[in-house]
């Protein structure tokens, strides 16, 4: 006779409060295939935990919110933000689009050469420059957006040791009505110190002012917050007109466009709240065309969205190693990754799916980390069917921010693939190995012998 | 492994415990293991009937009942 | 011959009628009072122990429901193994906190052929506390001076433009009044910990607190409104007791404020009248309150108006109402068996 499916007894108490389960029916589907290839064969064959990227997903984004900005604006571009996500794969999917890049070192600066992005369609953001990186992005013809007065000086210095022309623009910074403000990061709008800047680089012989550009912040819900944005650099873009005869090419309103992602401590989730990219566009594009500038003046808009590009096309599968119980009676779930991978854990209440069929009932737990920290949390509360050992997860939209601010930490980090328009997968960066590792590792001489072999 | 007499059960999985006032709901096995432990049977017997019936292995569904148990006497449920 | 009245399925919610209630009771009373339908009412619950459960002359059937923070996805299954059941005609949501996701699910009840009666996602949102001032001031409606803070020590430059007392609210509900930095910094955590970020500061306003229950058609015109004053309210600030009045201010108010949104079902308003006869707007609730069922006594039946609308019957303005309708609030010790609470508990359904 063949054997019924097991599950694991469970007892629940029925609380007079808080409700988990709804008669039978619970709220979790399993999510079984990436795309349309079985998250089992996929873990079969490049082991867990796996971060697993769909081209067909990036491409329909990319595409989507080029559309939507394009049937509003005339002349839109957008900078893939190399930070959220370099792997050279996944930038090369945004530049056979057509999409620029957006970087913020020197490190990144090299790798969208190295992609081919040729050195006018790189915008060089962020307060780490050195001079050798501006005199080298200077000769490129890229666009040096300049954080700071120190680095305003240092290049109109380089440029005359150098006798180059860079093309700059200046970041701003700016009250939009949001917490928190990010005055951190270029020059002030509100207090005069931008147009002082906007100024003195006029003044040089050597600055090319060919644009402005600000990033207001990060996973932004205020559509009306770009409002604000665009409009002040419009006041800025049109008083240079004014005032210098001097049409800029662009405006450059940087990224923070938010994911579905869910917000720790957000009341609802994050698929409802989020404005979509239509409601951003429109703030955007109404306050530029409505600023008055003659129609062969209208300047460029470059985009930098990096999250809401990418997120929801990257997913994180992982296998349980343990379940327990905790003292206070709550089970635990012990996963076989935790914040080292999956960084943004520590910023969102991540969705997580069974990789597998399961039955009707559910418990709450607390899904930790394999790491022997106590910070190792993936999930501070789920609901959950019941796991077991060996079953497999699924982490939805971690596309962002993961495969760059991951830690190499007590672990090894895994492998990353891709499954292309055809459903192909292909590794795009292999799992670390302690060779890998140790290959910049040196011990000095003396600290050769160990004793205890 | 005793259950204290006075626990009543449905059919539906709910079990009532009339000393604390509370009440519970288990899954079809927990239910299950409820009705062999009314009827007095040994943890052996329990892993026998239960591993017979079930797709698991004996260690694994020991493992299980533990936990189970000690949720069962956590709730006051087991004398 | 008589034609048999149609029966139309009506989900409620907001089954909660304990010492803070929710209005979900009241609307099934004073639904099941109007003589020109006949209802089937499903609850829709979110702890099993909301009295209206219980109440098996009131409601016939009832169904849990996911709590708002689950999302509209997880709702809109939960609707749609509902509906399968029980095919409704009507949903009527009476908490704040799920509004906002029948809103958005508005179109997909539609389409399933379910009838909603709420405001439009601009409206629900513009008399949001946290935009209230705005509103106000766009629609020359008197409304509070506030402030919308994210850090606590955003309080020292707030209390200097404001002045104490202060009131402290939290997004979703609760307000506190400080009068005191140290007051009002406790009570910035306490809201915070309880509903999230921001806060909302806002002017405190001396005056005698008067209720407006008011139901629009959705393009402007005002079906009923009803004002009334508490006369004698728990600690929590709940009326216990309460009072229809007369005063044409109210009325005037209520139907500018319904004009100027097109307010589509009910509200209330909540109205600090001061001694110099101004009436502010401290606050607006983008559902029926829980004494709803006043407004049936007085003669304007609010609930069977709505229903009435929801299902495309035009529906003309009430004139009159009786003034001087008095409600007084009591507690009811409601029997019931342990096996409907495990029912309810354990299958979601009762």
């Amino acid at each position: 006779m063949e054997k019924l499916r097991y599950e694991r007894p469970i007892i629940k108490k029925m609380n007079t409060g808080l409700m988990n389960k709804f008669g039978t029916r619970t709220e979790y589907e399993p999510v079984t295939h990436i795309e349309s290839v079985p998250v089992k064969s996929l873990i079969k064959e490049y082991g867990s935990p796996l971060f697993v990227l769909s081209e067909k997903q990036i491409r329909r984004n990319y595409q989507n919110a080029t559309r939507i900005f394009k049937t509003r604006y005339p002349k839109v571009q957008f900078a893939w933000s190399y930070k959220t996500n370099y792997m050279n794969a996944v930038c090369q999917v945004f530049h056979q689009e057509g999409s620029w890049a957006e970087v913020v070192s020197g490190f990144e600066y090299e790798k969208a050469l190295g992609n081919g992005v040729p050195g006018n369609k790189i915008i060089f953001n962020g307060p780490d420059k050195t001079d050798e990186q501006l005199v080298a992005a200077a000769r490129n013809n890229s666009l040096i957006h300049i954080d700071h007065y120190d680095e305003l000086y240092s290049l109109i210095k380089l440029s005359e040791e150098h006798n180059l022309r860079p093309r700059v623009a200046i970041r701003i910074n700016m009250d939009t009505g949001i917490y928190p403000k990010w005055d951190r990061f270029g020059f002030n709008f509100e207090n005069g110190q931008a147009w002082n800047a906007i100024t003195r680089i006029i003044n040089s012989t050597n600055l090319d002012l060919v644009g402005l550009h600000c990033h207001i912040g990060t996973f932004m819900l205020a559509p009306s917050a770009y409002g604000i944005a665009a409009k002040n650099l419009c006041e800025l873009t049109w008083s240079i007109k004014e005032k210098y005869n001097k049409v800029l090419e662009y405006i450059d309103l940087g990224g923070g466009f938010p994911s579905e992602n869910t917000l720790k401590g957000a009341y609802l989730p994050g698929s409802d709240t989020v404005p979509s990219i239509d409601q951003f566009a429109d703030a955007i594009t109404d306050v530029i065309l409505g600023y008055g500038f003659k129609q062969e003046d209208l300047p460029l808009l470059i985009l930098e969205t990096g999250r809401a590009l990418i997120d929801d096309a990257g997913f994180l599968l992982g296998s349980v190693l343990a379940t327990k119980r905790l003292s206070d009676g709550r089970r635990a779930t012990v996963l076989d990754f935790g914040v080292n991978s999956l960084f943004t854990a520590f910023w969102y209440d991540h969705k997580v799916s069974p990789a597998q069929a399961f039955g009707n009932h559910t418990e709450e737990m607390v899904l930790y980390g394999p790491l022997c920290m106590n910070i190792d949390i993936v999930r501070e509360s789920i609901t959950m069917p019941l796991l077991e050992k060996g079953n497999h997860l699924v982490v939805h939209k971690v596309g962002a921010y993961n495969m760059t601010q991951w830690m190499q930490f007590i672990t090894l980090r895994p492998n990353i693939v891709m499954i292309d328009t055809d459903n192909k997968t292909h590794v795009i960066r292999k799992a670390e190995t302690l060779e890998y590792l140790e290959l910049n590792e040196q011990v000095p001489e003396h600290l050769k012998q160990n004793p205890l072999k | 492994m005793k259950l204290k007499k006075n626990i009543a059960t449905s059919g539906e999985g709910f079990i009532f415990n009339p000393g604390t006032g509370d009440s519970f709901s288990t899954n079809e096995i927990g239910a299950e293991i409820i009705t062999l432990l009314k009827e007095e049977k040994s943890v052996a017997e329990i892993t026998q009937l239960i591993s017979g019936k079930y797709d698991v292995d004996a260690s694994q569904f020991e493992n299980d009942l533990d936990d189970f148990a000690a949720q069962l006497k956590d709730y006051s449920i087991l004398e | 011959m008589t034609t048999p009245k149609k029966k139309i399925v009506i989900a409620v919610t907001g089954l909660n009628a304990i010492d803070s209630p929710g209005p979900g009771v009241a609307v099934i009373r004073a639904i099941r009072e109007c003589e020109d339908f006949e209802a089937r009412i499903i609850g829709l619950s979110y702890e099993s122990l909301e009295p209206g459960l219980y109440m098996h002359d009131l409601v016939d059937k009832t169904y849990q429901i996911p709590y708002p923070s689950a999302g509209t996805d997880t709702l809109l299954g939960r609707l749609t193994h509902i509906h399968d059941i029980e095919e409704l005609d009507l949903i009527i949501p009476n908490f704040d906190a799920e509004l906002f996701n029948f809103i958005k699910l508005r179109n997909k009840l539609k389409e399933m052929g379910i009838a909603t009666f709420l405001p439009d996602l601009d409206q629900f949102e513009a008399r949001d506390k946290v935009k209230l001032y705005e509103f106000g001031k766009k629609h020359d409606l008197m409304v509070p001076a506030d402030k919308i803070i994210f850090q606590a020590k955003e309080l020292v430059e707030t209390a200097k433009e404001l002045d104490f007392p202060l009131v402290v609210k939290g997004k979703f509900y609760d307000a506190i009044i400080a009068n005191t930095l140290e007051q009002a910094e406790k009570a910035f955590y306490k809201l915070q910990a309880k509903w999230g970020l921001p806060i909302i500061v806002q002017e405190f306003i001396n005056g005698t607190e008067i209720n407006i229950a008011a139901l629009g058609d959705g393009e402007g015109n005002t079906i009923s409104v009803i004002p009334m004053r508490k006369l004698y309210i728990t600690d929590k600030g709940k009326a216990w007791a309460g009072i229809t009045l007369d005063d044409d201010r109210y009325i005037d108010l209520a139907k500018k404020f319904i004009k100027a949104t097109k307010w589509r079902g009910g509200c209330e308003l909540e109205i600090m009248q001061t001694a110099d006869g101004k009436p502010y707007i401290m606050e607006v609730n983008p559902r029926f309150p829980a004494w709803i069922y006043l407004t049936a006594a007085a003669g304007q039946n609010q609930p069977a108006s709505l229903v009435k609308m929801a299902m495309g019957e035009k529906v003309e303005p009430f004139t009159d109402y009786e003034v001087g309708k008095i409600f007084v609030r009591y507690a009811w010790d409601l029997i019931t068996d342990i096996s409907e609470f495990q029912q309810i508990s354990g299958t979601g359904e009762l």
